[in-house]
């Protein structure tokens, strides 16, 4: 509903204006107002995962009848604060880098002694389906809001992440020979009106990239995770279903916010 | 006032909604220019961001002498194996479209910037896989082509199985000057025939660029349409007669 009123809203405001072919600052800077306007966060519907993802962190559950305030997300068993900014990581005891999504799975697993099977199925909220990873992802990640990205290399096995991470995303292939690079490859383009930030170096379009997931989204009514981004980037991209948790993801994601380095969280956010 | 639903759809909805975005891209693909906004201090035009580098902020260079040659930090296999294990459970058939031909394998090896003898052996080997239309008309409808440049759908996994695919050109092109929602990874295609005086020569050029990008510009991002097998030869006619009939919006 409210993606609707949006919509509506940002076409009154569009029809107000003179609007010209080639009037591309004045559309940019429409653009930029309309953003303005959903970045509110006191608005932002994020923040009801953000409670819902607190309640399933204590709450007991699986096998061993336990909470997930035993899992050790990179800063010791149950830390929140801050751990986040440092996915992801080595775990020694999983002998793995792991992003959260992966890390959380584990620790339901392993700790909690819960068949994560009903929790991955539903890895996406959608109409009548919430999800407790979307949940969950949304509080963890709160909890680094206002810290900078720092991601973690000084494990071999991180460094290959982020060294695969990069080699993936310049990677073409499917029936349009797609690669993430073939839109976040150069600086200034656009999609049809949308802006696509660079991400085939450093600099600030990888920062506030980054420093902005979870996210709440306005057009899909829902908070989604980086792993869902991924997911529909490589659906756009014409490329195979990624699997949820799976390692070219967090390879992804480890390149990223290694290009990312001290961009400051702002979690969840809202985006379009 | 359709222009500005379709904006506001297209700012709304683009990723989730029926025009979903996609790709394509410039003529001659330029060097981004090096990274705005460093984080840290840096050298400008100093390497390759796939170097390994210390250095946080190191940008992106314009082609030095040596760029057209990545240092890859991990192995082929390597990712090979990443690649398997991210994509292995999907279906078999949808696994084979992401197995590089020979001239992707060359574009990921250089990242798009091939060397020149890398390149010929790219277009010599792409311009055997275009196909010309048997009947040697090149233009179909115009206005069936301005629908299949605004149609985003067809080829991803969320598609039902009888999707008709569409070119989605305005994706990445400017072309009617009348439609304002387009992207910019493509040069702006507005009065393409009109500027090239509707010749014969420029027509079976584009043909064969839309038909397989790769045979007129090594390594370019735009999809090779006919080969891949994504548009049909009346599709791309059609597209073709968007660009090149005098009648079409795009030349006036």
């Amino acid at each position: 509903m409210r993606s609707i009123g949006l919509s509506v809203l940002f076409a009154f405001v569009l029809c107000t204006m003179a609007f010209r072919v080639h009037a591309e600052d004045a559309s940019e800077r429409e653009i930029e107002r309309y953003r303005a306007m959903i970045s509110d966060p006191m608005s932002n519907p994020g923040f009801l995962a953000v409670d819902r993802g607190e309640q399933l962190w204590a709450e007991k559950r699986g096998t061993k009848n336990v909470s997930l305030e035993g899992c050790d997300l990179g800063r010791g068993a149950g830390k929140l604060e801050g751990a986040f900014a440092q996915l992801p990581r080595y775990f020694k005891d999983a002998d793995r880098v792991m992003d959260l999504e992966q890390r959380l799975l584990w620790c339901m697993q392993n700790i909690q002694g819960l068949d994560t099977k009903d929790v991955v199925a539903r890895r996406f909220s959608g109409p009548g389906r919430v999800s407790d990873m979307e949940d969950l992802v949304a509080f963890i990640a709160n909890k680094s809001s206002g810290m900078a990205i720092e991601p973690q290399l000084g494990h071999p096995k991180e460094q290959e992440m982020a060294a695969v991470g990069e080699e993936l995303f310049h990677r073409r292939g499917g029936v349009m020979d797609f690669s993430c690079s073939t839109c976040h490859g150069a600086e200034g383009k656009r999609i049809r009106l949308q802006g696509l930030p660079y991400l085939a170096g450093p600099g600030k379009d990888a920062q506030l990239t980054m420093a902005s997931w979870p996210t709440y989204r306005v057009s899909q009514s829902a908070l989604r995770t980086f792993q869902h981004r991924i997911w529909d980037c490589y659906r756009q991209q014409r490329w195979p279903a990624p699997d949820y948790g799976s390692d070219g993801i967090t390879a992804l994601t480890s390149y990223l916010n290694k290009i990312a380095s001290g961009g400051e969280l702002i979690v969840p956010s809202i985006k379009r | 006032m359709t222009k500005f639903s379709m904006l506001a759809l297209a700012l709304g909805a683009l990723t989730c909604g029926p025009i979903t975005a996609h790709a394509a891209d410039q003529a001659i693909p330029p060097k981004p220019a090096a990274a705005t906004g460093k984080t840290t201090e840096t050298k400008a035009t100093e390497t390759k961001a796939s170097e390994t580098t210390t250095k946080p902020g190191a940008t992106k260079a314009d082609a030095a002498p040596t760029s057209s040659a990545p240092i890859h930090k991990v192995s082929t296999e390597t990712v090979d194996a990443y690649v398997k294990a991210t994509f292995g459970k999907a279906p078999e058939e949808w696994q084979q479209r992401i197995v590089p031909d020979d001239t992707m394998k060359a574009c990921n090896k250089f990242r798009n910037e091939v060397p020149t003898d890398v390149a010929e052996a790219i277009m010599q080997r792409e311009i055997k896989k275009v196909a010309f239309p048997a009947d040697g008309k090149l233009l179909g409808d115009w206005k069936a082509g301005a629908k299949i440049a605004n149609n985003g759908r067809g080829g991803q996994f969320s598609d039902k199985a009888d999707t008709v695919n569409g070119g989605n050109c305005y994706a990445c092109h400017q072309m009617a000057p009348s439609e304002v929602s387009f992207g910019t990874l493509g040069p702006s295609l507005t009065h393409y025939g009109r500027d090239r005086n509707y010749t014969d020569a420029e027509i079976k050029q584009a043909y064969t660029k839309i038909y397989n990008s790769q045979a007129v510009v090594p390594c370019s991002n735009m999809p090779r349409f006919g080969t891949n097998g994504f548009l049909t030869e009346q599709q791309i006619k059609d597209v073709m007669a968007f660009l090149f009939d005098p009648e079409s919006p795009v030349n006036k």
